[in-house]
């Protein structure tokens, strides 16, 4: 029997399945390439998937590219839901390095903590990491809206492009090092800023930004005047005729 | 990339499983690299018999029995000589740092990759899986054990080259990573008299470490020192007898995660080196923060 159809009930075939069924793949018994293929199948008949037993491997559910809700029971490793396009990915544990890295739209939802370079370069979307997430977090992010329930590392949003980033807890050191237009909100303390980044007034179309996104995360009781917005000084990627001697 | 586990293990009842738990964790690293690995396994009672001091050898050729013939006159007592896959261990009941000195001496194209009361260190050049299996690792009994897979940066790929760097009593060190600032610690190190095996930059950090100690520093303000001195990437697991230390460089992208049950604390490179662990359902886990040093003691 096919291992992955191997949990669906042996008398009913997979082709069969109403969009309201859910599909179990289990990474115990099938290969990491097996699940993507079924997760990426066009013609897999079903909306909603469930992976088991992931067991810290990479690459789970990379790639995703139409509306579906894919949940991974337990930890995951390195590049988890990368690349996402419209699907809503739930990680029931930690993620690894990278997990919705350049990730285009849809969202993706870790339980427990990330890893370092957590939404890496990603374009669009919603990642919400509802522990702490490690180094880079956001790094080069070219408008993905990231919440992080707890507190992120050193070097979060280094060269942030576009995109709102929302942490609950701390920073640490060096926020937003050379950062260009993405939004930083932080609720708790920034350990240091990176060069160019400062921090600024909260307008009410911050609040109301603010308070979207934390809405959007499941922390819609926070209160966002105790938060703080963060952005670039645009003092460093403009052309500045004094420094025309370094060039 | 390499790949790095270590396991200390808090409840006796589990000192049986050390190697079969540790030989899990090392194979599932073999992607991180794949084209040497070694182990140092404290406490295992064939490798490293209670009352005898071990030393581990690599030796192309190396006839045993002559040279326990050969030790047991230089150091006056019995010696044994025990082989586990290409690695050879002198056993006698004499201090490890005179039994090491006294295998050097006989047997001077010799590479000694470790010595201690309670340490054995296997390694070599090849597929961590087959290394494991050469070794007998899943056997091995112990309290703590760390293991490296490694792919190779800085230096040849050798058995000098590959780690555990064990250059001090029962020390042992394991490195993902590269220090680049190591040839100008090495001719300090050198000009103070410590030799070398190896033109490998871990060797220079093992050194280093096995320095501080000898100076008196404990391994928190050892591995303080390395972090002031050291320029580099580098996540290390850095073990003696009583003792297991972890500590990230300043920029920390080099990967670690640590686990802690009551029974064990477990560190590797990947969270997925784990999931073979007995209980890390419930384990704490964490990756440890830049430059702070982790260290748990028995």
């Amino acid at each position: 029997m096919d291992p992955l159809t191997a949990t669906l009930s042996p008398t009913r075939d997979p082709k069969d399945l109403s969009m309201t069924d859910t599909l179990e793949l289990d990474l115990a018994v099938s290969t990491l390439r097996e699940v993507n293929a079924r997760l990426h199948d066009p013609d897999l008949g079903v909306d909603d998937v469930v992976v088991t037993h992931p067991a810290g491997r990479h690459s789970v559910a990379v790639g995703l590219n139409r509306p579906m809700t894919v949940t991974v029971k337990g930890h995951v490793g390195y590049y988890a839901a990368g690349m996402n396009q419209s699907a809503d990915v739930v990680v029931e544990g930690n993620a690894g390095v990278g997990v919705a890295e350049n990730m285009m739209s849809g969202s993706v939802w870790v339980k427990g903590s990330a890893s370092q370079s957590a939404g890496a370069t990603a374009h669009g979307g919603l990642l919400v990491v509802e522990g702490d997430a490690a180094a880079r977090c956001g790094i080069s992010m070219k408008g993905v809206d990231i919440v992080v329930g707890g507190s992120i590392g050193h070097m979060s949003a280094f060269m942030a492009q576009a995109g709102r980033l929302v942490v609950r807890g701390d920073a640490s050191d060096a926020l937003g090092d050379s950062i260009y237009e993405a939004r930083i909100y932080v609720r708790g303390a920034v350990a240091s800023l990176g060069a160019d980044c400062v921090a600024k007034e909260m307008r009410p179309e911050h609040h109301e930004e603010l308070a979207t996104l934390l809405k959007s995360a499941g922390y819609e009781d926070d209160d966002t005047h105790a938060y703080t917005r963060y952005g670039s000084a645009r003092s460093l990627y403009h052309f500045h005729v004094d420094n025309t001697s370094a060039y | 990339m390499c790949g790095i586990v270590g396991l200390h293990l808090r409840n006796p009842d589990l000192h049986p499983r050390l190697g079969e738990l540790l030989t899990g964790m090392l194979c599932e690293m073999e992607d991180r690299g794949a084209d040497s690995a070694g182990v140092a396994v404290y406490g295992d009672p064939t490798w490293a018999p209670p009352g005898t001091a071990t030393v581990s050898v690599l030796a192309d050729g190396l006839d045993a029995p002559a040279l326990a013939e050969e030790l047991a006159a230089a150091v006056g007592g019995s010696v044994d000589v025990t082989t586990a896959g290409p690695t050879l261990l002198v056993h006698a009941a004499v201090d490890a740092s005179t039994l090491a000195a006294a295998v050097r001496a006989a047997a001077p194209d010799a590479l000694v990759i470790g010595f201690g009361e309670d340490l054995a260190v296997l390694k070599g050049v090849g597929r961590p899986r087959d290394l494991a299996a050469a070794f007998g690792l899943p056997a091995a009994q112990g309290w703590q054990g760390v293991g490296h897979t490694r792919m190779a940066t800085e230096s040849a790929v050798t058995p000098a080259g590959s780690h555990p760097y064990a250059v001090g009593p029962d020390q042992c060190m394991v490195h993902n990573g590269s220090f680049h600032n190591y040839p100008t610690i090495r001719r300090e190190l050198e000009a103070r008299g410590v030799r070398f095996d190896s033109a490998n930059d871990t060797e220079v950090g093992a050194r280093f470490v096995a320095q501080c100690l000898e100076d008196g520093l404990d391994v928190e303000t050892a591995l303080k020192e390395l972090c002031r001195t050291f320029d580099g990437f580098y996540t290390l697991l850095v073990s003696n007898r009583d003792s297991f230390a972890v500590v990230r460089d300043a920029i920390a992208c080099k990967p670690a995660v640590v686990a802690e049950t009551d029974d064990w604390v477990a560190m590797a490179s990947e969270y997925r080196a784990l999931v073979g662990l007995p209980g890390i359902e419930s384990a704490r886990l964490f990756e440890p923060e830049p430059e702070r040093i982790y260290a748990w003691t028995r």
